[in-house]
């Protein structure tokens, strides 16, 4: 017989367990609608891999795992999918949350799937694999993935394999039910678990409240090697840390792990699932929940499809909705209300309670915390629950660390104790949720503010860049004036004087007689642009209505007369060389041309687009003048067919851009 | 030498005193030298209290010169980001009363925000990329930029130089993922009567919140 060991406090609430144990496990049967919450289990929520409209077998995966601490689900019956949304799902905080949503066909169709009975042949990562593929997350109530928790590090040895057949907390026989019928599935997932885990001993753990439980088990285990040991009931027991300390004396480091003092720990329903995952083949899609409490007439245990709404399976048990006051899911003490009946049964929902006002009442109104220290007796973790209490409070969250408040299991032993009826573990909850949320924002605001200092950091070394490279540039231009002050000849500015000097001085010494028409010519063109940009100066004053119009027109006048008398001096100069070659005149000729070309040109840069058009307008229409008076012309003349053909299309093409012409110069006036 | 101490015991007492000031100033003339700490360390503690989201809604440019200035005597009451919260964490550093936020600088706002570009109306100007303070933007010259959501500290500094307005905060909305318990209400623990005198009636009519 084992030694067993007492963990501190405790406390020993009604049990009423004996209702749901009248009858057998009923299978609740194939509702017409599941839904699949895609996060059931703590950890990242897992990716849908089917979209709606698509047939899905039974066992068939329809959302992958995403990371290491999550798992896939499966298809509990076979169906088309028909939404996946956002639905209400069993949880405090009564938020929405991503589901996939089937419409099942009745059928139950399975996926061909094949089981290890001879599971001894598979290498344990393998094995591991398997668990995680069949998608099981603990049972109990937090829903940690099996797979994670039996990932053992090779270099921690384990001397205790605990198989948690507790079930410490009021009304839930989930698991008392199962050791009953179910007991040599227990054992074999209990083997399944020995020989991944190699432990010194493999112990199940069963408070000695369930004794036909215990001899269901024990009668199974014969000759197996795996113990089942039995101790006195008393709440929290089923906890973790306390059944270790209960079956080995030793108690979990302060934020430690199970694995810390050589022990791990297996849900009894997750040990059944493993089973069913390795031997059969099968995943987790359905599970054994207690549906009890006075507001149903048959309370029972249900082998339900995971997905299944709450509603469905409480009907199936008799449900009076006008006797429940609220509906809980899991037990009395750690269970939270749902906040609608048509939630889905999920893989941690152990226990549906459904009581009646009379037989679990709204608490009382809390009062004032009288330091009664009954709180601090009870405390399965020897805190100091007043204490955590009072600095929940003040929100003095330092000293909650301090006081170790992330030991707090949140068993509810404080509250059941409390005669004030203080809500003590709603306090600790959300003092646990701000210090989470504040170190979380506190790695934030490190992380921004290394990515501000390295900003900064960047800027001035940019700027120092900068600064260095002007450095240079200057240093480098001091240089060289330097060198140009001793060569004489290296001074950008000294060359371009010398340049235009030069340039100067070539005009001066030429005198042949091209340069000289040359430069009259010269001198006529820029006339000409002083007088087109005089003139377009003082159409804009006028149209600004300038005091400088006067100024301007005299200056124009002025000018004027510079253009003719320039254009007297080529004049005369052209005159005055009649016996030019005519090659050379040729040549300039067409010099002329294509300077006349480029003035024009010039010119018509200068002009705003009004003029522009203006210009363009009437040159056109002169143009076009002149076909039509060519084909008038050659129609008397009695020329070609095809010439006075070619004329006339001239004459429209031209009447078309003189058209075109118009408007262009139209809307450059508008504008 | 001996003698003359001997005769005139206050001359004595007097050097005494005198060699012994010499040793201790000594002493801590060499121990301020040699233990000195480099910058300002109550500016380093107050810094890690503000929230860096560097928006500079104190009127400083980040969180870092702030806290300088806090150090320096400035009020801690200019950060809207850090909220009460942040007020009373300064307060109990620098063991000064806490006051009230500065409405001047900003309402505290309860939920977190993060920046988002319409990346469709984004025209690629690199002005918001110019404006962030921590290199959360990401984008350049004539491509669109975007936000990176996980850097973001919501300080709305890149919406005010947006020259098409395509930048919106968006406010984090309650969700699964950060859903939390909350303190349980107060004024449940403050009704006037004695909870055993209540007429069983109203004890078993009401709900649970």
């Amino acid at each position: 017989m084992r030694k067993i060991f007492d963990f501190h406090g405790g406390i020993h609430p009604p049990e009423n367990k004996q209702q749901s144990l009248r009858s057998r496990i009923a299978k609740a049967g194939i509702p017409p609608e599941l839904i699949i919450p895609l996060s059931q289990h703590i950890g990242a929520p897992s990716h849908p891999v089917v979209s709606v409209g698509d047939r899905v077998l039974k066992g068939q995966v329809i959302a992958q795992a995403l990371g290491f601490v999550s798992v896939p689900k499966h298809a509990p019956s076979s169906g088309i999918i028909t939404a996946i949304e956002d639905r209400l799902i069993a949880h405090p905080s009564g938020l929405v949350a991503p589901c996939i949503v089937i419409a099942t066909d009745g059928r139950d169709e399975w996926l061909t799937h094949q089981g290890y009975p001879n599971y001894t042949s598979l290498e344990k990562p393998e094995l591991i694999e398997l668990i995680r593929h069949a998608g099981i997350a603990g049972m109990g109530g937090a829903g940690f993935p099996s797979a994670v928790k039996l990932s053992v590090r090779d270099d921690i040895t384990i001397d205790t394999l605990i198989v948690n057949g507790t079930e410490c907390e009021p009304y839930i026989t989930a698991d008392d039910i199962l050791m009953r019928e179910r007991a040599d599935q227990i054992i074999e997932g209990a083997k399944i678990l020995h020989y991944l885990i190699e432990p010194g001993e493999t112990v199940i753990g069963v408070e000695d409240n369930k004794p036909e439980g215990i001899a269901a088990l024990r009668a199974a285990a014969k000759g197996t090697g795996i113990e089942v040991a039995s101790f006195p009931t008393k709440y929290p027991s089923g906890g973790e840390k306390q059944l270790i300390e209960i079956l080995t004396g030793k108690q979990v480091p302060s934020g430690g792990l199970p694995s810390d003092v050589g022990v791990v720990c297996q849900n009894l329903g997750s040990t059944v699932a493993i089973y069913e995952a390795i031997a059969l083949g099968r995943p987790l899609i359905s599970r054994i929940t207690t549906v009890t409490g006075d507001a149903v007439r048959e309370p029972q245990n249900f082998e339900v499809l995971i997905g299944t709404p709450m509603r469905y399976l409480l009907a199936k048990a008799g449900y009076q909705a006008e006797k429940n006051n609220r509906l809980i899911m899991g037990g009395p003490m750690m269970g939270f209300t749902v906040p609608d009946l048509n939630v889905p049964v999920v893989k941690t929902t152990n226990c549906l309670l459904a009581p009646t006002a009379l037989e679990l009442p709204a608490p009382p109104p809390a009062q004032a915390c009288i330091r009664c220290g009954m709180c601090a007796e009870v405390c399965p973790a020897s805190l100091l629950p007043q204490q955590l209490f009072w600095f929940a409070q003040g929100k003095e969250l330092e000293k909650l660390e301090q006081h170790n408040l992330f030991d707090c299991i949140e068993c509810g032993a404080c509250s059941y104790a409390c005669p004030s009826n203080i809500p003590l573990v709603q306090y600790y909850r959300a003092s646990k949720a701000e210090i989470l949320h504040q170190r979380e924002e506190h790695e934030k605001s490190e992380h921004s503010r290394a990515r501000f200092e390295s900003r900064q950091q960047r800027l001035e070394q940019e700027d120092a860049e900068k600064e260095a490279k002007r450095a240079a540039r200057k240093q480098a231009a001091e240089e060289r004036a330097r060198a140009g002050g001793r060569q004489g000849d290296d001074d950008p500015i000294q060359a371009a004087i010398e340049r235009a000097q030069a340039k100067k001085a070539a005009l001066q010494s030429d005198t042949g007689k091209g340069n000289e028409l040359q430069k009259l010519e010269q001198a006529v063109v820029t006339i000409q642009k002083r007088v087109d940009t005089a003139q377009a100066k003082l159409k804009q004053a006028q149209a600004e209505g300038s005091d400088l119009v006067d100024a301007l027109i005299a200056g124009l006048e002025k000018t004027r007369v510079k253009l003719e008398k320039a254009e007297q001096a080529l004049q005369i100069f052209r005159a005055s060389q009649p016996a030019a070659p005519t090659d050379t005149a040729t040549v300039d000729a067409a010099q002329t041309a294509i300077r006349k070309a480029m003035t024009a040109r010039q010119a018509e840069a200068e002009m705003s687009p009004e003029q522009r058009a203006k210009t363009n307008l009437t040159k056109l229409e002169q143009r076009l003048q002149k076909s039509r008076e060519k084909l008038e012309q050659s129609r008397q003349t009695d020329q070609e067919d095809s010439i006075i053909e070619a004329l006339e299309s001239t004459v429209e093409r031209l009447t078309a851009k003189v058209e075109a012409a118009r408007q262009a110069m139209n809307t450059a006036t508008d504008s | 030498m001996t003698d003359l101490l001997l005769q005139f015991p206050l001359l004595a007492a007097l050097l005494a005193l005198v060699g012994m000031a010499a040793v201790f100033g000594a002493l801590l003339g060499f121990a301020a030298v040699r233990f000195k700490t480099e910058g300002n360390p109550i500016a380093d503690e107050i810094n890690n209290i503000l929230p860096q989201t560097q928006c500079g809604q104190c009127g400083y440019p980040g969180c870092r010169p702030y806290a300088e200035a806090i150090a320096n005597g400035e009020d801690i009451n200019k950060c809207p980001p850090g909220g009460e919260a942040g007020i009373q964490a300064l307060a109990d550093l620098l063991d000064v009363e806490p006051m009230p936020l500065d409405e001047e600088h900003g309402e505290e706002s309860n939920a977190p925000a993060v920046a988002f570009i319409r990346e469709d109306e984004c025209i690629g100007c690199t002005k918001c990329i110019q404006a962030c303070p921590i290199d959360a933007i990401l984008g350049a010259a004539k491509q669109m930029h975007t936000v990176i959501a996980s850097e973001c500290t919501g300080c709305d500094l890149c919406v005010e130089p947006c020259p098409v307005d395509c930048i919106d905060m968006i406010y984090e909305k309650e969700s699964m993922q950060n859903w939390h318990w909350r303190l349980p209400n107060p004024v449940s623990r403050q009704v006037e009567i004695i909870a055993s005198d209540r007429p069983e009636e109203s004890a078993s009519g009401e709900r649970a919140a």
